[in-house]
């Protein structure tokens, strides 16, 4: 019988033939620690009485949630990690460099490899055909321990996209209306693998907004196979010895299948407080924007970017809306500057802040007042995500959330197209 | 192991953000402080109320959201001896067998607020003291059960040198 990505990747990595619904012992290639979760996973390796870790080479600290920090006792986690890295040899990515999985996916990810991260969305890496899950800290202090991890192999949704995105529309869009069909626990346990036409020929930077979500469907992966966009993207980054062909084979066995035509999809937005909670744009009704929040480890990348600068050149954000831009990581931000697209946020009156997670969470940087909306980029909207419990969060793509920063209220943006 | 205690009932899609709120992000080096504030956002009394031994009852997809353990742990600390939930989300739900709590999952729309429940872990049993009625739930995979029997992961891993699960 045939085999999905996940099972061929999860074999390879236990030395047995796996199918779905197997448990096995698995050995991690990649490691990630962020600082909402790292200081827990090193308190925990020095509970389990571990010094070392197996591959220094293959973990990565990120200080981005609380980056700056705003508060003694995350300077205080961020000394935790930075002493962690330095004594095991391990990568440290400091304040400013960037969201942990969009550095993940620029310099580590590689197709084939095993994942795992004390953070959600390290399913992320799954666009890199790389079978990638989020864990808790003391999952991740394990595998940095031991060097390996148990996983029941997951079972696999297919789901098939054909046909052409629309102008204004993008894979925010259809990953928001496929959470909406779904449901928030549709694909719990569950790997989801995206194939068709429309997902052959989408690049990296939106696969990976696609691969970020499928959590949100309470999916442990969202996989890709490996094609010509993963090589040219990992060209991009110096890393094309890394690439590798992986795909499914034809009679893999699917837990099911879905099918989508992406030529009716419309913007779409997920309504407070659920993603799942999912409508067409133009059916939201009218919802004023206090905040405009545009990045995240979803859409804070250098294309998102220039989506939203191409809507905004020359013109001013509504008066009423404060508008926050956060880039994803340095690169992005140096790249968004040589471009002008900086000047371009700044003249339109948005706040550039440094790249990190800190609105998106609702540690810093961004926390809404008592019944005050957000039109956001990012990938949750559940009560109190944004730091305040009687804020509502309205989750878009970037075109949507720039358009809504112009119009002071939620916007379709394919008059902009 | 047979527990006792009390429930307190929550809804569907509890959130790790509701579980451990970000804005209490500083914390999550002093669990003890942040456990006075959990699951403040979805019940204000429950962390002032809850007794030694309680049970967390929830709906549909409990635990959703980020990976943040701290969750499970707070729960832990403030007493719970077990959830109880029609569904879980992953992550949740491993995080809490690593770390040592119990996660059973039932038809929980037979469980009132208040109701005083004794659960039989090993032979799947749930007594309703209050209601009279008896429920059953499958027992976990084996993986879990080895894991949550020793106690947690890191106890599991010290008892070991390794993974010992099937």
């Amino acid at each position: 019988m045939g085999k999905t990505i996940s099972e061929k990747i999860l074999s390879e990595h236990s030395g047995r033939d796996l199918n779905a619904d197997d448990f096995a012992i698995i050995r991690v290639d990649l490691c990630l620690l962020q600082d909402g979760t790292g200081p827990l996973a090193v308190r925990q390796l020095e509970q389990l009485g571990i010094k070392d870790v197996v591959n220094p080479q293959g973990i990565a600290v990120f200080l981005d949630h609380a980056a700056p920090s705003p508060r003694k006792e995350l300077s205080n986690d961020h000394i935790t990690l930075r002493n962690f890295a330095r004594r095991t040899g391990c990568y440290l990515f400091e304040i400013g460099e960037g969201v942990c999985h969009q550095i993940m996916s620029e310099m580590f990810t590689s197709p084939g490899d095993v994942l795992v991260g004390a953070d959600s969305h390290t399913c992320t890496g799954g666009a890199l055909g790389a079978f990638a899950t989020g864990m808790g800290s003391t999952d991740v202090a394990v595998a940095m321990g031991l060097g390996k991890t148990w996983f029941r192999v997951p079972r696999t949704i297919k789901v098939v996209v054909n046909g052409k995105f629309r102008p204004g529309v993008f894979a925010k869009d259809f990953m928001l209306f496929l959470i909406g069909t779904l449901g928030a626990e549709g694909a719990t346990y569950k790997a989801i693998e995206f194939t068709g036409e429309a997902m052959e020929s989408l690049p990296m930077p939106e696969r990976l907004v696609i691969s970020n979500m499928a959590v949100e469907a309470g999916a442990k992966a969202g996989i890709f196979a490996s094609d010509k966009m993963t090589k040219a993207y990992l060209k991009l980054h110096g890393r094309e010895d890394k690439y590798k062909e992986l795909r499914s084979d034809k009679d893999a066995k699917y837990d099911k299948e879905i099918d989508i035509e992406v030529d009716k999809l419309v913007p779409m937005v997920s309504m407070p407080h659920t993603v799942d909670n999912t409508k067409p744009v133009e059916k939201a009704g009218k919802v004023k924007a206090h905040q405009v929040f545009i990045g995240s480890c979803t859409n804070g990348r250098i294309e998102d970017l220039r989506v939203v600068a191409d809507i905004w050149k020359g013109k001013k954000r509504d008066t009423d809306t404060r508008v926050i831009v956060t880039p994803a990581s340095k690169d992005v931000y140096l790249l968004a500057a040589k471009e002008g697209l900086i000047e371009t946020f700044v003249e339109f009156g948005a706040t550039v802040t440094t790249p990190g997670c800190g609105a998106c969470v609702g540690v810093h940087g961004g926390i809404l007042g008592d019944g005050e909306n957000c039109i956001a980029t990012s990938n949750r909207n559940f009560l109190g995500r944004m730091g305040n419990p009687k804020g509502y969060i309205y989750l878009v793509s970037p075109a949507t959330a720039a358009a809504s920063a112009i119009k002071g209220e939620l916007a379709d943006p394919r008059e902009y197209f | 192991m047979i527990l006792r205690g009390k429930v307190w009932k929550f809804g569907d899609d509890i959130s790790t953000d509701l579980i451990a709120p970000g804005r209490y992000f500083h914390l999550r080096s002093d669990l003890n402080e942040l456990a006075k504030h959990v699951l403040e956002d979805a019940d204000v009394e429950f962390a002032k109320k809850v007794g030694k031994g309680d049970f967390v009852v929830g709906g549909r997809n409990f635990g959703l959201g980020s990976s943040r353990e701290h969750a499970p742990t707070i729960i832990k600390i403030a007493g719970v001896s077990c959830v109880l939930a029609k569904s879980f989300a992953r992550i949740f739900f491993r995080n809490a067998i690593n770390i040592g709590l119990p996660v059973i999952e039932c038809d929980t729309d037979k469980l009132a607020a208040g109701d005083e429940l004794e659960i039989d872990l090993e032979k799947g049993v749930i007594k309703d003291l209050t209601s009279k009625i008896q429920l059953k739930f499958a027992p976990l995979p084996k993986a879990m059960t080895q894991i949550l029997s020793d106690g947690g992961l890191v106890e599991h891993i010290k008892k070991h040198g390794e993974f010992k699960i099937e």
